[in-house]
């Protein structure tokens, strides 16, 4: 039996980054959906940010690494796909360090983002100098989970972390 | 989930189909990767490519486990010739310009919206989990293909009447996504998808809704296309295959 609590591997597991937002980690971004501890080895429950997003795959490879660093061989990795990721799971602190990263936070999912035809766009608050009047420039960046913005108070291009 | 004998080709067929609209189309997305119109559509269609394929990779994986033969998502995209795909004909068309491209996203995105919203109240919890998770991203494809369909309808002359051809062309390719064949009929029998009666009709509502706003003209139904979810196609999709599968038909062996 392993002598381990389930707190134990998820202190290890946050020295896991997203590797395309590497101020955050795996926990703290809502991907770890929960640690199972089976008699001598360990079950991560993941799953992914979005279909395609190559990233998925590095923060598999990741954990595996880090969790034999501490010592625990017997490690896997189980994709749950049932409920499907949302940005409501990442954390306050995540939020916070996106800021800081230059990237505006997701807020919460509103009904306007379930529609598909809501053309409107979001008011979005520059990360930078925190301006109001900020515009949508693209809504996909440069990764899936990305859109671009710019800030007319700063003159500056931002991204924004979409709200799914 | 396990099926009975007598349903779980028909579940193979139909996880076929969904995987692999979303292959082909992910793939003559991906052909604009460095010719976007603009940087920002470059990127735009790059990302629904992704999408397109992460979608299709999870139906193909679940097709392979409902077959039982030990294929993966990757035998099922690689080792197969053009009769066992069953994507609509609609999506193996080559990409044309970015009117065309973007009128037969909107018709796509739209039928996968209503057919998604369908799906993931499905019994088949392995689909309907597959279905929630794409619907997510569906919706915001679809605010971009119906934007796009709008500003280039009620633009200037010339981008109005390329896209006003791409939709004349695309119609007779629209009626395929509405058929349900006898694999489909004996999953909704089965109750292993939900009937969707009225998928056409939310479909043409949402279409004739957009096109009207774009000052786009309502093409009459007339001839419809049939045959590709039985594995007949035109001959672009061999040109697709072509280009896809060399590498691993060559080296079968080759990892990344």
């Amino acid at each position: 039996m392993l002598n381990l609590s389930k707190e134990t591997i998820y202190q290890h597991l946050k020295s896991v980054k997203d590797p395309e937002v590497p101020v955050i980690d795996v926990v703290e971004l809502g991907v770890v959906r929960d640690v199972r501890i089976e008699g001598d080895s360990v079950v991560i429950d993941l799953t992914p940010t979005y279909s395609g997003c190559p990233a998925m795959k590095v923060m598999e490879t990741e954990i595996l690494a880090a969790l034999k660093a501490k010592g625990i061989e017997q490690v896997a990795v189980n994709t749950v796909l049932q409920p499907a990721w949302t940005t409501d799971w990442m954390s306050e602190t995540a939020r916070q360090k996106l800021k800081d990263y230059g990237i505006a936070p997701p807020d919460k999912v509103a009904a306007a983002d379930l529609n598909p035809l809501n053309w409107e766009t979001k008011s979005v608050s520059c990360p930078f100098c925190d301006s109001a009047e900020t515009d949508l420039t693209s809504q996909f960046g440069s990764t899936a989970c990305k859109a671009l913005y710019y800030c007319n108070g700063c003159q500056q291009p931002f991204e924004h972390f979409k709200c799914i | 989930m396990v099926f009975s004998p007598e349903i779980q080709n028909d579940v193979f067929e139909y996880l076929l189909r969904l995987g692999d609209d979303r292959l082909v189309l992910g793939h003559r997305l991906s052909e604009w990767c460095g010719h976007g119109p603009i940087l920002e559509e470059d990127i735009a269609i790059s990302n629904l490519a992704l999408d397109c394929v992460g979608q299709a990779i999870q139906f193909l994986k679940l097709a392979g486990e409902v077959e039982g033969k030990g294929r993966s998502e990757d035998d099922i995209a690689y080792f197969r010739d053009v009769t066992e795909y069953r994507n609509l004909m609609m999506l193996e068309l080559p990409k044309g310009d970015f009117g065309f491209t973007i009128a037969r996203q909107f018709f796509f995105d739209v039928y996968s919206f209503h057919l998604m919203g369908s799906l993931q109240e499905s019994n088949y919890e392995e689909l309907a989990a597959i279905a929630a998770k794409s619907l997510k991203e569906i919706r915001y494809h679809l605010r971009h293909s119906s934007q796009w369909v709008l500003r280039l309808g009620d633009g200037t002359e010339e981008s109005h009447q390329r896209i006003q051809d791409a939709v004349d062309d695309l119609w007779m390719y629209t009626g395929e996504m509405f058929e349900v064949d006898d694999v489909m009929q004996r999953l909704i029998d089965a109750k292993t998808i939900p009937p969707m009666p009225s998928l056409k009709t939310r479909w043409k509502e949402m279409v004739v809704d957009i096109l009207n706003q774009a000052t786009l003209q309502i093409p009459t139904d007339t001839y419809m296309v049939s045959g590709s979810r039985q594995g007949r196609h035109t001959e672009h999709l061999g040109f697709i295959l072509a280009d896809m599968q060399f590498l691993p038909r060559a080296y079968p062996d080759a990892k990344w």
